[in-house]
C-alpha cells in the first residue's frame, strides 16, 4: 500500500457562532472568531489516499482526476465563499477547522476510485490544522 | 437544538498546533571522555554552545464537541504552552534547565520532555509532539506504550 497526498488551496470567509447561546457566551467561548461581520483564511487541504500501485500505470491514483475531484466536490464550492452562509453543511454546524476536516472527508468519501480516503489535514495556518481519519 | 449524541457517532478529529522557540545547547555526556564527546557529538559538542529555532508541533485527540465544533478550546491551550513550554523554554540554555541536568539536550530528550509536559493538559488528550530543530531534523514522540507512527497514524 502507498499513500499520496493531493494539496489544495481554497480562500474563505467564516464565523463561529451558537444561536443556542447569549452573545455574552459567544464572545467568552469564540472570543474574536465570534464577529458576526466574518473573517477569513487561505485555506490549505492535503488529502491523503490509500492504494495499491497498478502496475501497468504505477499510479496509485490519477493525480490529474483526482484533482478534478477535488476542484468539483470542495474547491468549486469552498473558494471565495462565506462558509456559514454560502455552504449548506454550515448552515446548522459551526465551520472549525476541525468540522471542515470533518466535512470535506464527508464530500470526498467513496468518490475516489481505486483508492480509499486515508486522511483529510486542513490547515488554517501555518502554524494550525485539524486531521481527520474517518473516525467516528 | 441538536442534542448530544452518543460519542460512538462523534467523529474524533486530531488538532495540531505550532509553537515557536530560540534556545541554545551543547550536545555532552558525562560517560563520555572529552575525545569521545567530540566523536559522538561532532559540531554539535562545541564548549561555547549553538542554538536553533525550535517549532513545537503538539497533536490533541478527541471527540469534536457536536454544540462547539471544537477537539479543544485554543485558548486554554496556548494559555498552557505559554505557562509550560514558551516561558520556560524560551531564549534560555537548554543544558541549564532542571530537565536535562541527568540527560543530554538532545532533540530527541527535548521531544520526550515536551510529550511529559502536554501530557498534564486537561481539556484534550495529547496524541504525538514532534520538533523541528532545524528546516531539515525533525522528531516525533507519541508516548511510551505507542508504536503508532505519528504522521501515518
Amino acid at each position: 500500500m502507498v499513500l499520496l497526498t493531493r494539496k489544495a488551496e481554497f480562500s474563505s470567509a467564516h464565523y463561529y457562532w451558537n444561536d443556542a447561546w447569549s452573545a455574552e457566551e459567544n464572545q467568552r467561548v469564540f472570543g474574536r472568531c465570534a464577529n458576526r461581520n466574518g473573517h477569513g483564511h487561505n485555506y490549505t487541504l492535503e488529502v491523503t489516499v490509500a492504494g495499491e500501485v497498478d502496475p501497468v500505470t504505477g499510479f496509485v491514483v490519477d493525480l490529474k482526476q483526482l484533482k478534478e475531484i477535488l476542484e468539483h466536490e470542495v474547491i468549486h464550492v469552498y473558494d471565495h465563499r462565506h462558509l456559514n452562509l454560502e455552504v449548506p453543511e454550515f448552515a446548522e454546524r459551526i465551520p472549525t477547522t476541525e468540522n471542515i476536516a470533518i466535512s470535506i472527508w464527508d464530500r470526498l468519501d467513496g468518490k475516489i476510485p481505486n483508492a480509499r480516503l486515508h486522511r483529510v489535514r486542513v490547515y488554517e495556518m501555518p502554524d494550525l490544522f485539524a486531521d481527520y481519519y474517518g473516525e467516528r | 437544538m441538536t442534542q448530544a449524541t452518543t460519542n460512538s457517532s462523534v467523529p474524533r478529529a486530531y488538532l495540531s498546533r505550532r509553537y515557536h522557540l530560540s534556545a541554545s545547547h551543547r550536545l555532552h555526556t558525562d560517560a563520555f571522555s572529552a575525545d569521545q564527546n567530540r566523536a559522538a557529538y561532532g559540531k554539535c559538542n562545541n564548549p561555547h554552545g549553538h542554538g536553533h529555532n525550535y517549532i513545537i508541533e503538539v497533536t490533541l485527540g478527541g471527540p469534536v464537541d457536536p454544540i462547539t465544533g471544537m477537539v479543544c478550546d485554543l485558548g486554554a491551550l496556548d494559555a498552557f504552552a505559554r505557562e509550560h513550554l514558551l516561558d520556560r523554554f524560551d531564549h534560555q540554555n537548554l543544558n541549564t534547565l532542571p530537565e536535562f541536568q541527568s540527560s543530554v539536550s538532545t532533540t530527541e530528550n527535548f521531544t520526550r520532555e515536551v510529550h511529559r509536559i502536554f501530557t498534564a493538559f486537561p481539556h484534550a488528550q495529547l496524541t504525538g509532539i514532534r520538533i523541528e530543530e532545524t528546516s531539515n531534523n525533525s522528531f516525533e514522540y507519541a508516548g511510551p506504550d505507542s508504536n503508532r507512527k505519528a504522521q501515518s497514524l
